[in-house]
């Protein structure tokens, strides 16, 4: 469970440097404020998608259904 | 939430103008194009303004110019384009274009008429060449005895004609011969005679000669008009002429249209003066023309020589003239486009001072425009340049005026946003001072399309195709293509380039690749070799799961699994919810800035609080839930519960006793109290959001109107009904002392943002009642609508798996040399399939509904869109407009 908390701490790190971070960073121009927009909002959406497709698959309710050959395949080569 | 997110501030400034430096000052505001007039003569029409006159001159030179361009163009010359802004020239220098114009316009008449002249001269000659060498030939064969079939010019009708002339006397005829002579057919003893005496002047032919004298007349007519002349002929001559025709061979070039045409020579014998005249008279309405051709061999020959020297001689003259026209146009055409650019200006200049006011001392002219606050440093400055180039030395005054007017709305947008603004623009311009949604669509707009459209390699190609129009970005709009379509993608070429990047990103996280997974970390899922045994099983979540799950995306196992869409349906389900509801809030959020930024109270109390209780309490919860889930574990997953039928539970209020299945059982401890409560608060906001504001108005209203008592109620009586009502029954406080005080309570505002001069109940009630119902009805509509993010992404990645199944699959499976060759032209089917239907159509699927997505969802929540887009006068606008006309 521990290992679970890596990649969940990389990314929410990551983008929230992304989110937070960057913006202030930004040189002082006509724009910057709308860079600034920009670029939060890219990290809050991009981090919500990450999110949510890490967090569905947390406690998965159903497993693959794979057929034998594709078992056998995966057993030989992954 | 800073300034830069609204439209600018605007202000209606005053403009006194000197008048001689308006000239030179509008011209440097075109230049800078940031102010907007406004027209102060709208009751004048266009013929009784001040400069109509100009503005004739100008449409003038401008026609002139177009007549211009299209000689230059019948030349093939190509139309240069230095792509530079000459200023507008000053008012005298247009009198200087005029005559350049003038001139130029009647030297290429001139030349034109002279080469047309010359031409038909030419055109006229080249016939008579051809008519002489035709008839001389004609003559010469019938002279020369035994014809053969070898004769260069044999066509039937000769062959026919010399065997009708030499078994004349014999009376021997062929009647296929005759035949195919003409269909009106003339009897074969006139043609015999005829044929023997029209060969009179040949010595040999003496004998036969003696009888008749026969005219003939020689001529040139259309190639397409000949077999009904022929036939009229005949007909009208009763068979006695005799038609003879040959085809020129070389095309001739009409000198009105210069189109080429094909023509023939033909020569018509007949007898006597009557049939002359009716042959004339034909030949007349069939506009064929005719040439005087000599009866004798001699001075036929002395005439060709003739014609030929004149020919020779006309062709120098006439290559000369074109030297000449193509001397002047080229001249001309290094400047034509830097003169229209400068006719363009002046006549835009003449039409803004048309705009403007007289003084009554007729010194200075009075304007009246629009402009940022922020600009008016920089108008300043220009009107100061204006002044100093016109020489004038009393400065030019710009005066800041109130209004009560609504000013026009002015969103700043550089090459980046310009787009996403046309966009927003295009479902209403933003009310003024309005938050403006561009800088979040900005990104929620590609980030919407990409989720319904995640594919990464899709997502690459699109990307890139985008980057090259950006990178290549002057090359192209220097090119200024006229392809509608083409244009359409180049402008959008920044909103493109996001979308792609964003489906890069989605594309990855689904983990889809043109319908195939990347394993970069390894799959969570771990199988061993007993899992073999047992044909076709589900992996089971508490004996093959790692425990840790793919760190980025979706783990690749699903791509081969058999059940992959109930999975990702579920996900993508839920992921859709998340995000609507994500962005509606979002939305309200964005209200809450407006009111706050407005100083209406009111509105964020009774309407954007109550909103966001409204939403939060039901779908803020779902969401909520969802989340939840996710994170819970269940030992037994049949026994999870269905979001589903807890949102209509709660709805319900109907918790059933549990009956067996563990699917309904409660969440967590205290669900049932909690989403009663919740619904309830959801249930209270909905008469919050209906009564509070209309009532707390009214109440205001009447604190206000209440103690100035019967005077106002009377007044009120006489504007409109539903007033009195409400006021007879609102009213109790008189002090007929104070009636005097208030006899207008127009514009009173209550320090809300609020003005309530003609306060209607009855409307706002009812305006307010259908802000509810969309409202409350519009969250629920508007989260199913959301919904529309996982069909399409389903929709988007069973299509490119079905095609990677039917298409390239066929071509990896076979083997050897062919096998290639399959792959090949496989390969190159599903590429072209990719492009055409994944990338464009479905592309374009999913840009509308993230289109829809953001007009109706979102701006729904915040956005009014009444405002109207600030225009300023801008010759570079001017310019581009006229270009665009043109080319259309």
């Amino acid at each position: 469970m521990v290992s679970a908390v890596i990649p969940f701490l990389f990314f929410t790190v990551f983008w929230g440097i992304i989110g937070f971070v960057v913006p202030i960073l930004i040189p002082r121009s006509d724009n910057r404020a709308l860079i600034q927009t920009l670029v939060m909002l890219t990290a809050a959406c991009c981090y919500l998608f990450w999110l949510c497709v890490w967090l569905s698959q947390l406690n998965p309710l159903i497993g693959p259904i794979l057929s034998k050959d594709v078992i056998w395949m995966i057993t030989e080569y992954w | 939430m800073g300034q830069q997110l609204r439209s600018e501030e605007m202000t209606l400034c005053q403009l006194f103008l000197q008048s001689e430096a308006a000239y030179a000052c509008v011209a440097e505001l075109g230049e800078l194009g940031l102010v907007q007039f406004r027209d102060l003569n709208s009751a004048t029409n266009a013929f009784q303004r001040k400069f109509v006159n100009e503005v004739r001159r100008c449409d003038e030179m401008e026609r002139k110019l177009r007549f211009l361009e299209r000689e230059v163009r019948k030349d093939n010359l190509p139309i240069v384009s230095f792509g530079d802004n000459p200023e507008a020239p000053q008012p005298r220098e247009m009198i200087d274009l005029e005559a350049t114009f003038e001139k130029l316009e009647n030297e290429l008449n001139e030349v034109n008429t002279n080469a047309e002249a010359l031409k038909k001269t030419f055109l006229e000659l080249t016939e008579l060449k051809h008519i002489l060498k035709q008839t001389q030939q004609f003559f010469d064969e019938v002279g020369m005895g035994p014809w053969s079939t070898s004769n260069p010019r044999g066509s039937k009708k000769y062959q026919v004609g010399a065997i009708h002339y030499h078994s004349g006397s014999e009376r021997a005829w062929d009647d296929d011969g005759i035949l195919q002579m003409a269909d009106g057919g003339p009897t074969h003893d006139e043609h015999a005679t005829l044929l023997g005496e029209d060969a009179r002047g040949q010595p040999q032919n003496a004998a036969g000669a003696a009888a008749l004298k026969l005219g003939f007349v020689a001529g040139v007519i259309l190639r397409e008009r000949l077999p009904s002349f022929e036939r009229l002929l005949w007909r009208v001559c009763h068979g006695n002429v005799f038609l003879r025709q040959c085809d020129i061979d070389v095309a001739l070039e009409d000198p009105v249209s210069g189109d080429l045409v094909s023509k023939s020579v033909f020569i018509i014998f007949f007898q006597g003066d009557q049939l002359k005249a009716k042959v004339k008279k034909i030949c007349e309405s069939f506009r064929a023309t005719l040439y005087p051709c000599p009866d004798t061999p001699t001075e036929r020959r002395e005439m060709s020589v003739g014609v030929l020297t004149r020919i020779e001689d006309l062709n120098t003259v006439l290559r000369q003239t074109q030297d000449h026209r193509h001397r002047v146009l080229a001249a001309a055409n290094k400047n034509i486009q830097n003169w229209v650019v400068r006719v363009r200006k002046i006549k835009a200049i003449y039409h803004t001072l048309n705009l403007f006011n007289l003084d009554v001392t007729q010194k200075c002219l009075i304007a009246e425009c629009w402009c940022a606050v922020n600009d008016i440093d920089r108008i300043h400055y220009a009107l100061r340049r204006g002044t100093e180039k016109s020489g004038s030395s009393v400065p030019c005054i710009l005066n800041r005026m109130d209004t009560k007017e609504t000013p026009p709305t002015y969103n700043r947008t550089n090459k980046f946003t310009a787009a996403f603004q046309t966009m927003v623009d295009a479902y209403g311009v933003a009310s003024y001072r309005e938050i403006n949604p561009t800088p979040f669509t900005v990104i929620t707009f590609p980030f919407l399309f990409a989720v319904m459209f995640g594919d990464c390699g899709h997502g690459l190609i699109m990307f890139l195709f985008a980057l090259w129009m950006v990178l290549k970005e002057q090359g192209i709009m220097a090119q200024k293509s006229k392809d509608e379509i083409w244009n359409t993608f180049f402008g959008g070429r920044y909103i493109i380039l996001l979308m792609g990047g964003f489906s890069i990103y989605t594309g990855l996280i689904y983990n889809d690749c043109f319908s195939k997974s990347l394993n970069i970390f390894g799959s969570a899922w771990s199988i061993k070799k007993s899992d073999l045994s047992n044909d076709s099983s589900m992996l089971l979540p508490s004996k093959n799961f790692d425990g840790t799950p793919y760190a980025f995306g979706v783990d690749p196992i699903w791509q081969l699994a058999t059940n992959k869409i109930p999975f990702s349906n579920s996900y993508k389900m839920k992921v859709s919810v998340i995000l609507g509801v994500m962005q509606m809030t979002f939305g309200v959020m964005l209200s809450f800035y407006n009111h706050r930024f407005f100083q209406n109270r009111l509105n964020i109390i009774c309407e954007f609080i109550p909103q966001m209780i409204f939403l939060m309490s039901i779908f803020g919860y779902l969401v909520l839930c969802i989340l939840g889930k996710w994170m819970t574990y269940y030992e037994n997953p049949s026994c999870a519960p269905s979001l589903l039928l807890m949102l209509i539970n709660m709805v319900m209020f109907s918790y059933p006793a549990s009956d067996g299945t563990c699917i309904t059982e409660s969440f967590y401890t205290g669900q049932q109290f909690f989403q009663v409560i919740l619904v309830l608060i959801a249930m209270a906001c909905i008469p919050w959001i209906l009564l509070a504001k209309p009532l707390i108005l009214r109440k205001l209203w009447l604190a206000q109107n209440g103690q100035y008592g019967t005077l106002n109620t009377v007044q009120v009586q006489q504007k409109d009904e539903t007033q009195i009502i409400y006021n007879e029954d609102g009213t109790i406080a008189q002090q007929p002392a104070m009636q005097e005080t208030v006899v207008n309570n127009a514009g009173h505002d209550f320090g809300h943002g609020i003005t309530l001069d003609n306060f209607d109940f009855g409307e706002i009630f009812i305006n307010q009642a259908i802000h509810t119902i969309e409202y409350c009805l519009g969250s629920v509509s508007h989260t199913a609508s959301y919904l529309r993010l996982w069909a399409l992404s389903l929709a988007h990645a069973q299509l490119s798996e079905v095609l990677w199944n039917m298409v390239l699959r066929v071509g990896l499976n076979q083997d050897g040399a062919m096998g290639g060759i399959v792959l090949f032209l496989m390969f190159g089917f599903w590429a072209g399939l990719t492009v055409m239907v994944l990338l464009l159509m479905e592309g374009l699927s999913a840009f509308l509904h993230a289109l829809r997505l953001h007009w109706v969802e979102f701006q729904s929540k915040f956005y009014h869109g009444e405002g109207y887009l600030f225009a300023p006068f801008s010759f570079e606008s001017i310019l581009h407009n006229a270009e665009l006309e043109d080319s259309a």
